[in-house]
């Protein structure tokens, strides 16, 4: 066969001729072949993988580099998960401890956490796409069902599906659930947990059932108009109120509100309350009760010098007496569970002659600003209607209790997923960046600018306070539901532990559990209680109920002096004493006193040198200088010798997270030192005070 | 011919407004004053969250040559990669001061970040400031240190957490200080930490928290103390051959 001079190509020739056909369809098979592999030879995990092996070359542990340098696409593969993270093909010195210094990623090893990488693989706490091999396909794909990169500033979100208690490494993650917990979110948003718990509120709304007794119509109006001008830390968030509406639901609830509940016993007549007439030595009489109570352990005020101080567990008082009427704060001071039978106030049992200096200290806190323009017309019967039925639409009986308003169901959006809230079903603001943290940042931001019309209120969160809040619900995935058991973790269940009988009741009356912990139920601003029995003489207890001085010099909040009656003070000891006992210590395995001098001597010897306990304690006030930790000067009529000798040998057991340090301490040593502190009576004049 | 000049550059100029559309040109902010010193006044050496914006303003003082506060000198904030500037640069207020807000980079570590102004004569001013994130590891340090640790080993005292330094024979040294804590290997660390000062031929003062503290405990520790550390910890080094 001759082939032509010159051919014009011709389809019709290449079909006739089928040599020529097989070479030009071999020739396309060739290339066509040859895509996948050059595709592969210049893919951009290949680049990375070069530029690896480059960098490891320099370092000086690059032959231990190399060995474990693997060419090619490396999988972590997790079947009970659901984990198919590529992520190491390109992310090649995560494992490596020697990159720790290497800036440049994505070489750069793991940051050191708890777990291991071929345990979790990398999607489950950082999202974003593990099967995917190229940068943008693996960490910003946003195509349904796609996740994006969780950001690094919300980290801890990837903690809280698992770990459902708070973690000493979490701070961001544990204040976003206080906040959620604390701010009222769970009273309108449902959180189911994945081991069937639901998160509770820890907030405290106060009732509304008698409120017109308590305060006017018009602080209630510039309340609900603006709570943070009132109080800049008040947990009730602005509901951005009309004036009508405002107008209207101050009118629902004066006109609502029931008389409260006689006291029982008729309170002592009452000097004229006119804090106008209050001399000024009442008021600094007052001041000092104020003072002498402790009240600033839970209420804040703001001070001569324009600072709010105090704690937060009760509301601030500045200006309380331009918000609440002198008869309800008589009723209140003298009793507050007769207007709120929920309260967290204890019941002080202050005398008539201690009441009047104190209200009239109250009173003189004043801040008529607040509601000097507010000028209200009687109500008509149409705005009282209007107002309750705004009181329904806004939801207010989910945090308050109103009388003839029962709570809502499924008032909010339940947010047990939200942290897998699909893209495709956000509606998002023009300008704002299209991921679910932009989304959650700025709905906490400004609730209502998404739809008009919806319900959820203004909070004035900190930048850092709404990161923390966006970590929280970030934390609240899909995939804390599917995660393979033995990875969740249960929720702690809550105790709601009270004490029975005549000392539960007196002990509910005193509202011990606001600020003690008994047996896993109480606040934290007091110490533990559950074993002390175990631990205190009863004839300290019995002193310290009557007049309790601090044991601590350094704390701000201490206990305050309930004026308890002898028999009230003889129920506590004794229900103390007995019931609040614990298993490890037996009180009377060692003696209290009677310690030969001998081994008090040699305890005295190891505290100052050896363990150098004076540096947080004072045995000896003229000498030591310890601050931290409790004062031992008359620790011997205090403390039970059994109690001191356990905590010396391991003071965690007794009391878990006391800072206390487990000394590792011989028993010899443990026993001398008993010795020594046992010997620490004081002048026994403090002991009997 | 000239109308086909004109054209083009007219085309040209159409292109350029497009091109340029991302970056509105800002308006140059311009000093009206210059300084002779640079002076932090709050906001350095804060403890960060990786990608977040710092917890506090990082606010830098102009200067003249009697110390006091220069109004309308241009301050310009920069970092390495990854950290950003809340404005990026800004003029003085009448006290001299100028305040930005800093985000970190997305890793943990210490961000040395730099503030430049210039002077009369047109010299640049800089002043470098350390800021710094803190990782899981580094975060849980922090949080055991201020529970076991800080109250002896940090001489700030406030009503919450009153400080113990001024009382102990001893005094310790607070975490930051490199030339102190530098000296001594992690191997040092863990052994004063976990039998206390005298297995360092240290007092007796600095209590033993190896029965306390768990092992991973006290390495968070020990990271933190790396991090904080001024002048900063190098680690072992690593690299032998630069590029
Ligand atoms: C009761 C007070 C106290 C507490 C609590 C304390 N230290 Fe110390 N520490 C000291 C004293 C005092 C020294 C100085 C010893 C010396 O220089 O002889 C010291 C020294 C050290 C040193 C050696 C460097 C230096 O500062 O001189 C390290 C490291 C150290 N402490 C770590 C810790 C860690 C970590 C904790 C918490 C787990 C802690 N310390 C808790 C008192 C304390």
């Amino acid at each position: 066969m001759r082939a032509p001079e010159k051919t014009r190509f011709s389809w019709g020739a290449l079909f006739h001729d089928p040599i020529q056909l097989f070479g030009a369809a071999s020739f396309v098979l060739l290339v066509v072949l040859a895509i996948a592999p050059l595709k592969d030879h210049f893919s951009e995990w290949r680049r990375y993988q070069q530029q690896y092996v480059q960098m490891i070359h320099i370092r000086r542990d690059s032959v231990k580099l190399m060995r474990n340098f693997r060419p090619g696409i490396h999988q972590i593969w997790i079947p009970k998960a659901g984990v198919v993270d590529r992520c190491e093909t390109c992310h090649l010195g995560l494992e490596e401890s020697s990159l720790g210094d290497v800036k440049t990623e994505p070489f750069g090893s793991h940051p050191p956490i708890p777990h291991q990488l071929t345990e979790f693989g990398c999607v489950v706490c950082h999202l974003g796409q593990g099967v995917a091999t190229t940068v943008t396909g693996a960490h910003d794909s946003t195509k349904e069902p796609d996740e994006p990169l969780l950001p690094a500033r919300y980290m801890e979100a990837s903690c809280g599906q698992c770990h459902h208690s708070p973690l000493m490494g979490t701070p961001t993650l544990n204040q976003g659930r206080a906040l959620l917990a604390g701010y009222g979110c769970l009273r309108c948003h449902t959180v189911n947990l994945p081991d069937g718990s639901t998160m509770t509120p820890t907030d405290d709304p106060p009732p509304l059932t008698h409120i017109a007794e308590k305060t006017s119509r018009q602080w209630i109006y510039a309340w609900l108009k603006d709570p943070q001008s009132w109080s800049a830390a008040a947990t009730m968030p602005n509901f951005l109120l009309s004036d009508a509406e405002a107008r209207d639901i101050s009118a629902f609830l004066i006109a609502n509100s029931a008389p409260q509940p006689d006291s029982g016993s008729p309170p002592a007549p009452t000097p004229a309350v006119d804090s106008s007439a209050a001399s000024a030595a009442q008021i600094a009489a007052g001041q000092a009760l104020y003072g002498e109570s402790f009240c600033a352990s839970c209420h804040a005020m703001q001070n001569a010098a324009g600072n709010v101080v105090g704690g937060n567990l009760g509301p601030e008082l500045t200006g309380i007496g331009s918000k609440v009427k002198p008869q309800w704060l008589k009723s209140w001071l003298s009793d507050p569970h007769v207007y709120d039978p929920k309260t967290l106030m204890p019941h002080f049992r202050w005398t008539s002659q201690q009441l009047t200096p104190l209200m009239d200290f109250l009173e003189s806190q004043t801040n008529s600003s607040f509601t000097a323009n507010v000028h209200l017309d009687p109500a008509t019967p149409g705005q009282i209607a209007h107002g309750r039925q705004l009181v329904n639409e806004y939801g207010c009986a989910e945090c308050h209790a109103i009388r003839g308003v029962s709570k809502p169901d499924n008032f909010a959006p339940d947010l047990s997923r939200i942290g897998s809230k699909p893209l495709a079903q956000i509606v998002f603001v023009a300008g704002m960046a299209h991921t679910l943290p932009a989304y959650l940042t700025a709905k906490l931001q400004h609730p209502r600018e998404f739809v008009p019309g919806l319900r959820m209120p203004q909070y004035t969160f900190t930048p850092a306070q709404v990161d923390a809040l966006a970590t929280a619900l970030l934390a609240l995935t899909d995939r804390s539901f599917t995660m393979p058991r033995k990875w969740q973790l249960a929720t702690p269940t809550p105790s709601n532990y009270r004490p029975a009988g005549q000392a539960g009741k007196l002990m509910a009356d005193l509202n011990c559990q606001t600020c003690h912990r008994i047996n896993g139920n109480g606040g934290d601003i007091a110490p533990d209680l559950s074993a002390e029995g175990s631990s205190v003489q009863r004839q300290w207890l019995d002193n310290f109920l009557k007049n309790p001085n601090t044991i601590r010099p350094t704390l701000i909040r201490r206990m305050p002096k309930f004026n308890l009656s002898d028999p009230e003070r003889a129920i506590l000891t004794d229900y103390i004493m007995t019931v609040y006992q614990i298993p490890q210590i037996d009180r009377d395995s060692m003696p209290d006193s009677g310690y030969p001098q001998a081994l008090v001597e040699q305890g005295k010897e190891i505290f100052y040198s050896k363990y150098a306990c004076q540096s947080c304690h004072m045995v000896n006030p003229n000498t030591d200088r310890g601050y931290i930790g409790p004062v031992l000067t008359t620790v011997g009529s205090r403390l039970t010798a059994a109690w001191i000798y356990a905590w010396l040998k391991d003071p965690q057991a007794l009391r878990p997270g006391a800072i206390e340090p487990n000394r590792n301490m011989s028993d010899a040593d443990a026993r001398a030192l008993t010795a020594f502190l046992m010997a620490q009576k004081g002048s026994g004049k403090e002991a009997n005070q | 011919m000239t109308r086909y000049l004109l054209i083009l550059e007219m085309l040209a100029l159409t292109i350029c407004t497009g091109c340029s559309h991302h970056a509105p040109p800002a308006p140059a902010l311009q000093a009206t004053a210059s300084g002779s010193a640079l002076a932090v006044s709050s906001g350095d050496k804060q403890l960060g969250t990786p990608g977040a914006p710092l917890p506090q303003p990082l606010v830098v003082d102009v200067n003249d040559d009697q110390g006091n506060g220069v109004q309308g000198a241009l301050v310009k904030f920069s970092g390495p990669d990854g950290v950003r500037f809340d404005p990026a640069e800004a003029l003085s207020d009448s006290n001299g001061e100028v305040s930005t807000n800093v985000t970190v980079g997305d890793s943990s570590g210490r961000y040395p970040v730099e503030a430049i102004t210039t002077d009369k004569k047109g010299k640049a001013l800089h002043l470098e400031v350390n800021e710094m994130a803190a990782g899981y590891q580094e975060m849980l340090g922090y949080q055991v240190q201020r529970k076991y640790c800080s109250r002896c080993h940090d001489p700030n005292s406030t009503p919450e957490q009153v400080s113990n330094y001024d009382n102990l024979a001893v005094a310790p040294h607070s975490f930051d200080q490199g030339n102190t804590f530098n000296k001594l290997d992690d191997a040092d660390l863990t052994s004063i930490i976990s039998h206390g000062g005298p297995a360092m031929n240290l007092s007796a003062l600095m209590p033993a928290y190896g029965s306390t503290l768990s092992k991973a405990d006290i390495r968070a520790v020990i990271a933190y103390i790396r991090l904080v550390s001024n002048p900063p910890f190098e680690a072992p080094g690593m690299v032998y051959a630069m590029r």
